[in-house]
């Protein structure tokens, strides 16, 4: 697999407040890798140095090959109009004519099964349908790698399934996912891959079967082991 | 009768029997806060807008006299106008002192940083909640400064209908660039200003009636804008077909 994106000794700091520290991450083409760890731990801002939103204080972040990136927020921003207008605007930023982003933005839509709320103001939709909307909006822009950050954390059950499903299918058409969770179950089921963070330190890198291997995580990091001991009580 | 009751009976009675002069003054009034509020607007809303994110070095201190500009007087807004129009300033040439394109100009100007300072306020307060993922889909600074002022069109429009109160409501600076010409430059503010001197109370009293019924009709559009924007926006996700 080719790398696609390679950082080395990233350093970021905000003021007085260090948020990365030597952070060392190859990430390959068609990789699921899932950035964990306790609130604070630095998983949102190592998306945003990926997705290139901040930028190093320290280190190095090296492309392998020239990318398209996406991103899906937390809590995704949606503009006052409607939904096929929303994902639109994204294409056509990238300089794709209005009226051929709309097809797009509405076979985008019919993707993440949205098509019948296209013509709906996106800020009546629910949590759920505004985050597939966030999804079709990055999904529309074919990007190599899609960042997310804690995209379910805040939505229902059922929500958080048809997000999930929809990550998965993402991945299954070679789309490489990094995404952010506190759900282990979520990054048992969709990573392969598992980096844990403490006070932005990556202090465990492993593939998910080793990862939840209580036996191995524990040589590799007791901080990590105590917080998946902790997360699945 | 005292002299207040006579003088509202009598302004009544203008204001229902539409007495030319009261309608000619309303007119003239509406028509150079409208025209200097568009003007303002036109500016102020795009210039605010990029104010609420573009960063550059000296921003801090255009802010600071943006919000100083906020505090300036209309009479010093007047003067200064006056100064730059009459016949030996800088505008003189265009011989607007003492016409209804000299009260426009003044007006324009004092409203001008109301507007900038509003918007430039959303906008920055948008920016900092939604612009990383206006920047994460590509969008540059005066795109996004586009986009979320559109995004807040509606506490814009508050924004608008208060910068138009703030225009007709003001009486010093229409004074000294307009000269309170009868039939020519005279508006509600100056007339009343005037009427009352002269005590002519029931015309002065009049204007002042229909001046807080236009301020009162703004505050109502204000209120109806909120109403509206809530309605429209943050009603709750139980449409047919809106769940998931």
């Amino acid at each position: 697999m080719s790398s696609l994106i390679q950082l080395k000794g990233v350093d970021l700091r905000f003021g007085a407040v260090t948020a990365l520290r030597g952070v060392e991450l190859g990430i390959a083409t068609g990789e699921r890798l899932a950035l964990i760890g306790s609130n604070g731990c630095g998983k949102s801002t190592l998306l945003r140095v990926l997705h290139g939103l901040l930028a190093p204080s320290r280190g190095s972040v090296t492309h392998g090959r020239p990318t398209r990136q996406a991103m899906v927020f937390q809590r995704p921003f949606v503009l006052r109009t409607n939904a096929i207008n929303n994902v639109a605007l994204g294409l056509w930023i990238r300089g794709i004519s209005w009226k051929n982003a709309k097809v797009q933005a509405l076979c985008a839509l019919a993707r993440v099964g949205l098509a019948d709320v296209a013509m709906r103001n996106a800020r009546a939709l629910s949590s759920g349908q505004q985050q597939r909307l966030a999804l079709a909006r990055a999904w529309s822009l074919r990007p190599d790698m899609l960042l997310l950050d804690e995209p379910t954390s805040s939505l229902d059950p059922h929500a958080k399934r048809e997000v999930e499903a929809l990550m998965a299918e993402f991945a299954q058409d070679g789309m490489t996912l990094v995404f952010a969770s506190h759900n282990l179950g979520q990054v048992k089921r969709l990573a392969t891959r598992v980096v844990y963070l403490e006070h932005g330190r990556v202090l465990a890198d492993l593939p998910v079967q080793e990862f939840f291997n209580r036996s191995v995580l524990r040589e590799i990091s007791s901080e990590a082991d105590l917080f998946v001991k902790g997360e699945s009580a | 009768m005292n002299t207040f009751s006579d003088s509202a009976a009598t302004a009544l009675g203008l204001i229902v029997g539409a007495d030319p002069m009261l309608l000619s003054i309303v007119m003239r009034s509406l028509g150079v806060s409208a025209t200097a509020c568009l003007l303002a607007c036109g500016v102020g809303l795009l210039l605010g807008a990029w104010l609420g994110v573009a960063r550059f070095a000296g921003r801090g201190a255009v802010l600071t006299l943006l919000n100083t500009a906020l505090a300036i007087p209309s009479v010093v807004v007047g003067l200064i106008v006056y100064l730059l129009l009459s016949r030996s300033g800088p505008l003189g040439f265009l011989g607007w002192l003492f016409s209804f394109k000299a009260m426009v100009l003044a007006q324009a100007i004092l409203v001008l940083p109301v507007v900038t300072a509003l918007t430039r306020q959303a906008v920055e307060d948008a920016e900092q909640a939604h612009g990383e993922q206006l920047r994460s889909l590509g969008a540059g600074p005066v795109l996004r400064s586009l986009l979320l002022a559109w995004d807040e069109r509606y506490a814009l429009l508050t924004v608008l209908i208060a910068s138009f109160g703030r225009a007709i409501s003001e009486v010093g600076a229409v004074m000294i660039v307009g000269g309170n010409i009868e039939g020519f430059t005279r508006v509600m503010t100056t007339a009343i200003a005037l009427e009352t001197s002269k005590g002519d109370l029931p015309l002065a009293l009049a204007l002042g009636m229909v001046l807080m019924g236009v301020v009162l009709v703004l505050n109502a559009l204000v209120g109806a804008v909120r109403r509206w924007r809530i309605g429209r926006d943050d009603r709750p996700p139980l449409l047919p077909g809106a769940m998931a």
